[in-house]
């Protein structure tokens, strides 16, 4: 554990230095959710369907906004890292490489948490919660929805050539994968082809966890998302491990 | 004596790119060991692969008795490394980098004291961005000491570095020697291996070409000496030309070049001058240097 602790911690001051680091990454699922709500809010009185969306599927999307984000934002840091030397240079330390790369899985996990309780404290008066056992369960889903998507990450941190390219194929990777999730269009009456596409992305168990345990369906009934998202995380690791990039 | 650093015959291969084939030498301990070359040589992957970061596809590297590779947890306690190119965060501050260095190994020397030393005690607060690129480097030696090794890697410590800054390194360089470690270093730039080291081993394509003290390379491959000198006396050019060891004499109006080989040459030219009380204005002798041997034993300029 020698180092660990230190460098996360220096990680976390490090990322509250940068220029909008803390806001962008606190501040904007928090506007995204307000603005989206009021939007939609006053509308929903009118229509119902909007009203489940107000109530069910902005708390999701938010939730997996900021689960994107963070994957974003560490692609973004492993590569600079990368081509600064940074991480060569770390790697000559006693550090090793399991303790350098997890110093950044713990500061991405506590951003999100961080994050999401913004959120919730902004949204509360447009979404009803409480906070209570659910709202736990539903931090604990948003992190295993994470830590899975987390891992995509370091496999795209793993091929980009350049940090200049991280942010725009990290996007090119994540976003296409929120559309085919389920969130937006219900994935039983998509075409055959992308429905099988669907079936294959971790994003689409992602939002089946998170959409189950926001409405208050216990977690034995996403077990088979829990399995999945495991088995990616696991996949993507192991695909990580065999390609990633020192320098 | 033992020696610090024996790599014998390595190789080291990326994709059908050969780096480096049949590398051998040896490093003394508390001496000032450099290894020099034009970009590409392979320096930094025969350096790399010394310091355990790489794992050469043939040959044996042993470092204070250790495999490299196999034994890197207990190597790294035991070395300093300062890489080539390597940066640090841009908003880390210099004290937070020394500190989390010193945090990683079991007996760490005083930071505080070592950013002293290293003329670096009122940057402590500072973000490592906004050091000049000499500080940075010092940064970087003061990271490669924390743990107080018994050697220290240089890569290419002065590259990108004004003269006035290169000299205080060297100086650093030079203390760190002092204080009995063995320091193994790279460098494209002749003039400081030639001031600073104690060995060189010349390397070029991948292939050592000779390794020794910096003087006896020069005396060995570039043995010839020049004099210059301007004089009116009529007498001089046959005189010169009786010189024992003068291999040529050249003249341009009262300008001479004499060209000779050996250590006694150009005592041979100021007896010459003595004995026929030649008058001369102007006198100067032009030793070749480690770049000179570079040309002659590679046959092009390390600046190619």
């Amino acid at each position: 554990m020698r180092g660990l602790w230190k460098l996360t911690w220096l990680e976390l001051k490090i990322f509250a230095r940068e220029p909008l680091g803390l806001v962008g990454a606190l501040i904007v699922p928090a506007v995204l959710v307000v603005g989206l709500g009021r939007a939609f809010g006053g509308a929903a009185r009118a229509a119902p369907r909007l009203g489940d969306f107000v109530a069910v599927d902005l708390p999701v999307l938010a939730a997996l906004m900021i689960a994107l984000n963070t994957v974003l934002s560490l692609v973004t840091i492993i590569s600079i890292y990368r081509e600064g030397g940074i991480l060569k240079r770390l790697r000559a330390t006693p550090l090793g490489p399991t303790r350098i790369l997890t110093a950044h899985v713990v500061v991405k996990v506590v951003m999100t948490i961080a994050t999401l309780i913004v959120t919730i404290a902004a949204g509360r008066r447009i979404i009803a919660v409480s906070l209570d056992l659910r709202l736990l369960s539903f931090a604990a889903a948003l992190l295993v929805s994470m830590l899975s998507t987390l891992t995509i990450g370091f496999v795209i941190a793993s091929v980009v050539p350049t940090a200049r390219f991280a942010q725009p194929v990290g996007g090119f990777v994540l976003y296409p994968m929120l559309f085919l999730s389920g969130l937006f269009y219900p994935i039983a009456s998509m075409p055959p082809a992308l429905r099988a596409i669907a079936h294959v992305l971790p994003l689409t168990y992602a939002v089946s966890l998170l959409r189950g345990i926001w409405t208050g369906e216990p977690w034995r009934a996403h077990a088979v998302d829990v399995g999945a998202l495991a088995i990616f995380a696991a996949l993507f690791t192991a695909l990580a491990a065999r390609f990633f990039r020192w320098e | 004596m033992q020696p610090v650093v024996r790599v014998e015959g390595i190789r080291k291969t990326y994709g059908s790119t050969v780096a480096v084939d049949g590398i051998s030498f040896d490093v003394e301990p508390g001496k000032i060991f450099g290894l020099i070359g034009p970009n590409g040589a392979g320096k930094t992957t025969t350096m790399e692969c010394v310091e355990g970061l790489r794992r050469p596809d043939r040959g044996t590297i042993s470092v204070l008795g250790l495999d490299p590779v196999r034994d890197v947890h207990a190597l790294q306690v035991r070395i300093g490394v300062q890489l080539q190119e390597a940066q640090l965060q841009k908003r880390i501050t210099v004290w937070e980098a020394v500190d989390l260095w010193g945090s990683l190994y079991p007996r760490p020397v005083d930071g505080a004291r070592l950013l002293e030393q290293l003329g670096l005690a009122d940057k402590r607060n500072a973000w490592f961005m906004t050091l000049s690129g000499g500080q940075k480097q010092r940064l970087f030696i003061a990271l490669a000491l924390i743990n107080d090794p018994e050697v220290v890697f240089l890569d290419e410590l002065t590259t990108g570095l004004d003269p006035q800054a290169r000299r205080a390194i060297w100086e650093l360089v030079r203390g760190i020697r002092d204080r009995g470690k063995t320091v193994f270093m790279t460098t494209h730039l002749m003039e400081e291996a030639e001031r600073l080291c104690d060995r060189v081993a010349i390397i070029d394509h991948g292939h050592i070409v000779d390794v020794d003290a910096p003087a006896a390379l020069v005396a060995r491959h570039c043995p010839e000496r020049t004099v210059l000198l301007t004089t009116d006396d009529g007498e001089a050019e046959s005189r010169f030309r009786a010189i024992r060891r003068a291999l040529s004499v050249a003249r341009q109006g009262q300008r001479f070049t004499i060209r000779g080989e050996g250590e006694n040459f150009v005592t041979d030219v100021i007896r010459c001058l003595a004995e026929h009380r030649i008058h001369v204005h102007d006198f100067r002798t032009e030793t070749p240097s480690l770049e000179d041997v570079f040309l002659k034993v590679t046959g092009h300029s390390i600046r190619d």
